[in-house]
């Protein structure tokens, strides 16, 4: 049987990453993706530490360790540096949901203004996870974390990040997630071939801060993608929306729920209305894809 | 760049760090198999060769091996344990019943 991602393992063993890591399954796919010809801007974020303590690393290519805001901003000023001395790389800012929903999203939404040509990703576990749990923009409605307790879980959806890179009319935007790397290293190479600022966000479970079994995290991303909570998609020029894994027949938000201890706590009524959201949610995506 | 080495680097004073910090080391050092509980381990009377196990291991702790069988390239699944978490992502993911299955660490 053939290979259907590629071969090549840029990135090591050896990493701090917790068991089953979907972070870590995300950066692997990536790099074999992009390939040597890379550099990474990593803001604080699991990564900062995943990839070992100084002078060791990880992931075989140049990683640039910055500051939790600014992401982006160093991803292009590494791209300008590069682009005075006439070199063709591939600089891409590699930040968790906290580093991009809520503390990065300035200097984002500045290099996607200016269209910069770089790659941005976000690699979603929901939560500021590195710092032990606490709740982002990212944290999806009625979800535990150590800032939201079970006596008062998250009362607010996870923020709607993709429609605001698309308000952007940047050339690229996708979402993907690590249970589908076929479809994960087809938007990559899509990406990597485009001008401009690019966005690609990567669901990746997080086994400690979801209180999860480590042996599910590819069966949460695929169950996520199932029950419709999180939907794979591509935009092209903030306009052109298009479904890239259609779901005929969604299985219930409770099934993707009930294997995770951060939702433990729900009621009926809070499955209800979690269930409620996602057909919300899904409906305003269909006007967008115009289907 | 410097030689591949499974030695863990430590600079002990200040003085001693390079200017620049700059990690030229990779994390081999780290032999994360002391992290595993429990253990995965193939069947290759069962295993199709199908490498969905090689495709979701987050570490990676599966090698891609390649050979040859009747003119065609085929590929087998060799789990590395001094890297392996035992994190039980390719147990779930197999295809095939029983081509991989646990032992307990220490067993
Ligand atoms: S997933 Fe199972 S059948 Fe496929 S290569 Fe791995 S052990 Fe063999
Ligand atoms: S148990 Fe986890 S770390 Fe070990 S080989 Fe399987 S997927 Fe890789």
């Amino acid at each position: 049987m053939k290979l259907t991602i590629p071969e090549e393992e840029i990135m090591g063993h050896g990493h701090l990453a917790c068991q089953g890591c979907g972070g870590a399954l995300a950066m692997r796919y990536t790099l074999k993706t992009l390939g040597r010809n890379t550099v990474l801007s990593v803001p604080a974020c699991c990564w900062s530490v995943i990839d070992g303590p100084f002078p060791h690393s990880a992931v075989n290519i140049p990683v640039f360790h910055t500051a939790f805001e600014a992401a982006a901003s160093t991803a292009s000023g590494i791209k300008a540096g590069f682009e005075i001395q006439g070199k063709d790389v591939n600089v891409v800012a590699w930040a968790g949901d906290g580093g991009t929903y809520d503390i990065g999203i300035q200097a984002l939404s500045g290099a996607a203004e200016r269209n910069d040509d770089i790659l941005y990703i976000c690699y979603d576990n929901e939560a500021y996870m590195n710092t032990g749990v606490q709740r982002s923009g990212s944290t999806p409605l009625k979800a535990w974390t150590t800032t939201t307790p079970v006596a008062h879980p998250k009362d607010r959806p996870k923020k709607d990040l993709i429609s605001i890179m698309a308000a952007h009319r940047m050339p690229y935007i996708a979402t993907a997630s690590v249970a589908y790397p076929e479809d994960l290293t087809e938007k990559l190479e899509k990406a990597k071939s485009i001008k401009g600022t690019r966005f690609l966000l990567i669901f990746s479970p997080c086994p400690p801060g979801w209180r999860a079994d480590p042996k599910n995290t590819v069966k949460l991303a695929r169950l996520a993608v199932e029950t419709k909570v999180f939907n794979l998609l591509e935009i092209e020029n903030g306009l052109d929306w298009r479904i890239t894994k259609k779901i005929r027949k969604p299985k219930p938000v409770i099934e993707y729920l009930k294997l995770q201890g951060r939702f433990r706590h729900l009621t009926e009524d809070d499955v209800s209305l979690i269930q409620e959201n996602v057909e919300k949610e899904w409906n305003i995506l269909m006007n967008k894809v115009g289907e | 760049m410097p030689e591949k080495t499974e030695k863990q680097i430590v600079f002990d004073k200040v003085k001693d760090t390079p200017p620049l910090a700059v990690s030229l080391y990779t994390m081999d050092y780290n032999k994360t198999g002391s992290w595993r509980n429990v253990r995965p381990v193939i069947d290759y009377e069962k295993c199709t060769g199908c490498m969905t196990c090689w495709k979701f291991c987050p570490e990676p702790a599966i090698d891609a091996e390649k050979y040859e069988e009747d003119g065609k390239e085929k590929y087998k699944p060799v789990i590395d344990y001094e890297y392996c978490k035992g994190c039980g992502i390719c147990w779930v993911e197999c295809p095939v019943e029983g081509a991989i299955y646990t032992e307990e660490e220490g067993e």
